[in-house]
């Protein structure tokens, strides 16, 4: 099995860590990961994307350009990746800010009101981990204590008291996922 | 042993660096290798090995910092992305006449000048056939893998000290910013001043011995006799290199009708490129130079007489592809050798590379 994912937003989203957290839940699953950021200059703003890349073989390109599963986050990387999602593959996204919802029609959508849920939880800094859960429903590539011990691996311990708070998230994200659109 | 960690590229050639027994690094920031000196700079080795990390006034400061290192006989590490290795370039040659052993780190960016900060293999010519003048040659390696960026900064620094020649990482920002899976070394421990003196008493520069004459360091040569006396040398340590010390990897070539042959990130993508055209029925073979100097020309010549043809990959407007039509053309071979590049930043992806194979050689 392989999974070739894009995440895609924002800089200050939590795109990278998000998949960060993504690959070491997939380490902790002794998996072959990659995680390729595309970067700019800016250290905030500007959009932020990462390819990861779970496998049970050794990963030969972490640069793709077309992908098992999209994960979108504002309406510029709707607009870049919506086209590079393989037929039957997956594609996420949070509705706020999109104002031209998918088109496809031959992949699996799905929505997550992530911005929406880590406002309720309080925390807006853990959109990123309510889109993880979110993606992890719609495709279960690691379990959710692969997740558990990825949070513990890449975080400073310093900030370990955050995990229980980041699981909620990814726990309430994992309820939250809606089908749009299946194939 | 082993201990299992996800990094990028940058942070494991300064968690190497430490591990591996190095006694200095010196360098200057620029993107996309910042992340080595700031591994450095928070690990704080010097609590730990000793060793020193200094943030030089500028590259140039930083390669003459190595120099000087390396001539007192100590294993030595800098790191850099192409305008920063423009700048060390007279250093280098300097290093390289004077017969000193270093570790250089090239994670190139798109060029010419100041460039872009995204992945390139610009800079192919530059580490390979010199880059400083004077008739020198580095030892070039060119990881693929972060597992890769671990293994060859102990490797390079063996190699270095094995020759007396500086040796270079040729690496981009793709392997540099990118994590992956990474089985860290074990420690080796620093040398310590008597073991120095023992293993390069004969020619290093730290304090001349009641036991010994003085050791001299320099490139500058007054009497062309034996300055060309010394080129000689040096060529044959560089023969010494190919026979003793080529690397590389052949993938699927067994079979292979096609052959794609590139280096570092773009062997990557070709990895990926050879999966789906084997999927299509094409069968297609990938050979990765591992060392870039010495080059492996025999391999290639080889597989020459084989293959219909060769597609070259590269992230520059064609550069490695002269060694290959090099060693092809020595070997009376009249096989296509033909090119794919992308420059200025740009990545291929596999399915452009699968498309240039069945545009150029196959013709579909």
């Amino acid at each position: 099995m392989t999974e070739e994912i894009i995440i895609a937003g924002f800089g200050g989203q939590g795109v990278l860590s998000m998949g960060k957290i993504l690959a070491y839940s997939g380490v902790m699953a002794d998996q072959e990961v990659s995680w390729f950021p595309s970067y700019g200059p800016e250290m905030r703003g500007g959009t932020a994307n990462v390819t990861v890349i779970l496998s049970e073989n050794r990963i030969s390109s972490p640069v793709l350009n077309e992908y098992d599963t999209a994960i979108i986050l504002n309406q510029q990387s709707m607009d870049k990746f919506e086209p590079m999602v393989k037929p039957g593959g997956v594609l996420i996204y949070d509705p706020n800010g999109i104002i031209h919802p998918p088109k496809r029609t031959d992949i699996n959508i799905y929505k997550i009101e992530g911005t929406l849920i880590a406002a309720e939880l309080g925390n807006v800094k853990t959109f990123n981990m309510v889109v993880l859960g979110a993606y992890l429903k719609a495709k279960p590539v690691v379990k959710m204590e692969s997740v558990e011990k990825g949070l513990q691996k890449s975080l400073p311990s310093r900030h370990h008291h955050l995990i229980p708070m980041n699981l909620e998230a990814v726990q309430k994200g994992y309820e939250g996922l809606e089908l749009v659109q299946a194939v | 042993m082993g201990e299992l960690r996800l990094m990028k590229g940058n942070e494991v050639i300064a968690e190497a660096a430490i591990r591996c027994g190095c006694d200095g690094y010196f360098g200057y920031p620029i993107t996309p290798q910042s992340e080595v000196m700031e591994t450095l700079m928070e690990r704080e080795p010097w609590n730990e090995t000793g060793m020193v990390v200094l943030q030089a006034e500028s590259e140039i400061g930083a390669i003459h910092m190595i120099y000087g290192a390396a001539g007192s006989g100590k294993k030595v590490i800098t790191s850099s992305s192409s305008p920063g290795i423009s700048l060390m370039a007279e250093g280098i040659s300097y290093i390289a006449g004077s017969e000193l052993p270093c570790l250089i780190v090239n994670v190139q960016r798109g060029g010419p000048g100041l460039g872009t900060i995204q992945p390139s293999q610009a800079d192919y010519f530059q580490a390979t056939k010199g880059g400083g003048h004077g008739d020198y040659r580095l030892i070039v390696l060119a990881p693929s893998s972060v597992q890769e960026m671990n293994d060859f900064v102990e490797l390079g620094l063996r190699l270095a000290f094995k020759y007396r020649n500086p040796a270079m990482i040729l690496t981009d920002g793709m392997i540099g910013q990118m994590m992956e899976k990474v089985v860290l070394a074990d420690y080796i421990p620093r040398l310590t001043d008597e073991e120095i003196n023992e293993k390069y008493g004969s020619w290093v520069t730290n304090g001349r011995k009641p036991y010994r004459e003085r050791n001299v360091i320099t490139s500058l040569e007054m009497d062309s006799d034996i300055m060309e006396n010394n080129n000689l040398r040096f060529q044959q340590k560089y023969a010494q290199m190919e026979e003793e010390d080529l690397l590389f990897e052949e993938i699927q070539c067994e079979d292979a009708e096609y052959l794609l042959v590139a280096f570092g990130s773009s062997a990557r993508v070709c990895l990926k490129a050879v999966d789906l055209a084997r999927e299509k029925g094409i069968k297609v073979g990938l050979l990765r130079p591992i060392t870039l100097f010495p080059f492996p020309k025999k391999p290639l010549a080889a597989l020459a007489k084989k293959v219909k043809g060769m597609l070259v990959v590269e992230m520059n407007a064609g550069q490695m592809i002269e060694d290959v039509q090099l060693a092809v053309g020595c070997a009376g071979c009249k096989v296509p050798v033909m090119h794919f590049g992308r420059m200025g930043g740009i990545i291929h992806s596999p399915v452009e590379v699968l498309a240039a194979l069945e545009q150029k050689l196959i013709g579909e």
